[in-house]
């Protein structure tokens, strides 16, 4: 891989949903680069863009305007580039962490990670050995048979950084991923997300509207009304 | 992974439940089957006992089942005369209502002649009738025991064995009794009325001026001995040698005034297709009701439960799921409930059809059939849920 090569690279990315009259421009040329081993966030308040943001990044939420590059892929070049397997890239490059966890409730924690990896056409062993180390390396070892249901909160998104990270994805993608925890929790999770980015060399994005949680982050984006105000701690790597 | 496993492992309370609802629902639909194939069965039944051939019964009649038909019993002589006839027996039918225990006890009683065939086709306990009088053969589903007595038209009769189960085509049990005992309990008038009747015939030859009083006498006692006579039957019963030509004994049966020949393919036609016909569309049309109404509810179940698995599906795309995987999951566990409740359902009826009044015939063929017709439900069903689940957008999983 080319060592000057961004993880997530996005350059004038506009999202316009409706048409008409009735358009309503979500996110307007956004622009920003996401080194692989950073941590970066994108603060700003509800209904500023910053999930819209997240999911054009995320391959969810097709852009109308701009360019998005993972991992040194085009992925999108004004819409969708043709011949892109959206499921592939988001399987193989990408890993998501969600405000509520969305853990299976009927697969055990183990399990929920196994999931991830099984859908990559890993074994059900290498699956197993895998989930059981990651889940081990969260302090989670004594929970691999439980059920969401009966993990705390904090022990739940832990469980859910597991699945993300599982297939070594170059980007992770958090959104608001300390918003159903408790001050001390949510911190607990930034800080183990920011010791992951340097140990995996993992790009990882966080959508966050509690300024709080972004102490010591590399790089903080400041999103208001669909337009990336400001950029702070900017470390330039390139 | 088996996700649809592992949802049902979770579930399983709910699961279990929903199978057992729809068992219920699938064991009502092999009982009708059942009950369509016993009603055949039932039909059929005496008629497959007698192994007759030919089945001689009153002239522009389709008796003895499906018309009422009297002829007399004497007409076995010339039928066991006819070439190619190798025997024939004379067999009465009819239906008792009597009081047992307080209760009506309802019965078909067949009466046949001793040295003839058309008796109880096995004896499950005790012996065949012996004796010309007053003992009786009983079939299983009577309930009644050996040595008990039971008390038709002038007199008492002994049970003195049990047969299986043998039944009319109205599905009540048969019992056996020598046709002379038959012929008592079905024509033999009373006391009072053989009197009466005597009197009356008395009465009306003293009116015939012409009448010498012993030629009166002479008739009275003639036209008496007719209307008291009981030596009439049902139906005479004939079995072919082998080699003979059916067609050519019911030609020459039919050229006998007062007779009508039918053959056993006839007789099996006029029960089947005539007397069970309209029994066996409704049957028909209450399973293909409830097979319609198990795909409705089969379709509710799997769509709630996709409903409900929105998030996870959601989820599952977001971290870049194959559809197959999704597909599968719903797929599957529409037909494990569809096999479970089929399973319940049919031990439901394994373990209950004795129980029924009617009898219940479940014939593999048509066991084979159903679970087809469960599993392409099941099938058909889960499409709600796999459109509704494909129409998933992984962007439902974020937020809160």
């Amino acid at each position: 891989m080319d060592k000057n090569m961004y993880a997530i690279e996005v350059e004038r990315l506009t999202k316009i949903y409706g048409k008409g009259e009735t358009a309503v421009t979500a996110i307007e040329d956004a622009t920003l680069q996401v080194n692989p081993g950073e941590l970066v966030a994108i603060l700003g308040p509800s209904g500023s863009g910053k999930t819209t943001l997240l999911t054009c990044i995320g391959l969810i939420n097709e852009p109308t305007h701009g360019t998005v590059v993972i991992d040194g892929t085009t992925v999108a070049d004004d819409g969708w580039k043709s011949g892109i397997d959206l499921k592939r890239m988001r399987r193989e490059k990408l890993g998501f962490i969600f405000q509520a966890h969305n853990l299976i409730p009927f697969l055990t924690a183990q399990e929920n990670v196994m999931i991830a990896l099984e859908i990559n056409n890993m074994t059900k062993n290498e699956a197993k050995s895998r989930a059981t180390e990651l889940l081990t390396s969260l302090n989670l070892g004594h929970r691999l048979g439980n059920y969401p249901s009966a993990l705390s909160g904090g022990e739940a998104q832990r469980v859910a950084i597991a699945r993300a990270l599982a297939n070594k994805p170059r980007v992770i993608l958090a959104d608001e991923p300390t918003a159903a925890l408790d001050t001390e929790n949510g911190k607990n999770v930034m800080a183990l997300l920011k010791k992951l980015a340097v140990e995996n060399h993992s790009a990882i994005l966080v959508v966050t509207h509690d300024h709080r949680m972004v102490e010591g982050f590399d790089r903080i984006f400041q999103v208001s009304d669909g337009r990336i105000i400001d950029e702070k701690n900017y470390i330039d790597v390139g | 992974m088996n996700l649809a496993i592992r949802d049902i492992r979770y579930h399983r309370g709910r699961f279990i439940l929903t199978s057992i609802g729809l068992g219920l629902l699938l064991g009502v639909v092999i009982s009708m089957g059942g009950i369509y194939r016993g009603l055949i069965a039932d039909a059929l039944a005496i008629l497959h006992a007698n192994k007759a051939d030919i089945w001689v019964v009153q002239q522009n009649t389709n008796g003895p089942f499906a018309e009422s038909s009297r002829i007399p019993e004497d007409i076995k002589y010339r039928i066991r005369a006819v070439p190619g006839v190798a025997e024939a027996s004379p067999i009465s039918f009819q239906t008792i209502q009597i009081e047992r225990h307080g209760k009506p006890f309802r019965f078909f009683l067949i009466g046949y002649e001793l040295s003839g065939f058309g008796g109880p086709p096995e004896i499950v306990t005790g012996r065949g009738i012996r004796q010309k009088h007053y003992e009786m053969v009983a079939a299983k589903a009577m309930g009644m025991e050996i040595g008990e007595k039971i008390h038709l038209g002038l007199h008492d009769y002994t049970v003195v064995g049990i047969t299986s189960k043998i039944v009319s085509s109205s599905g009540d049990p048969a019992a056996y009794v020598s046709l002379a005992d038959a012929q008592d309990i079905q024509f033999k008038k009373d006391n009072d009325a053989i009197r009466n009747d005597r009197e009356r015939i008395g009465a009306n030859l003293a009116g015939i001026q012409s009448l010498s009083p012993v030629q009166s006498n002479y008739l009275q006692q003639n036209i008496s001995g007719i209307t008291e006579s009981t030596h009439t039957v049902n139906t005479v019963v004939a079995r072919l040698s082998p080699g003979a030509n059916l067609q050519e004994v019911q030609k020459r049966i039919s050229r006998w005034n007062h007779f009508k020949p039918i053959s056993d393919a006839e007789q099996t036609a006029i029960l089947a297709k005539g007397m069970i016909e309209k029994a066996r569309m409704q049957l028909g049309l209450f399973r293909v009701i409830l097979l319609v109404i198990s795909a409705v509810i089969i379709s509710l179940i799997i769509y709630t439960s996709t409903l409900d698995k929105i998030k996870v599906i959601a989820t599952l795309k977001l971290i870049g799921s194959q559809n197959r995987v999704i597909i599968g999951m719903i797929l599957q566990q529409s037909l494990l409930m569809g096999f479970i409740a089929y399973f319940i359902g049919y031990g439901l009826i394994l373990l209950t059809y004795e129980k029924f009044p009617r009898r219940i015939v479940l014939e593999a063929f048509d066991m084979q059939i159903l679970f087809v017709i469960v599993m392409a439900i099941c099938i058909i069903s889960s499409f709600v849920g796999i459109r509704k689940a494909l129409k998933v957008e992984p962007g439902e999983a974020l937020g809160g």
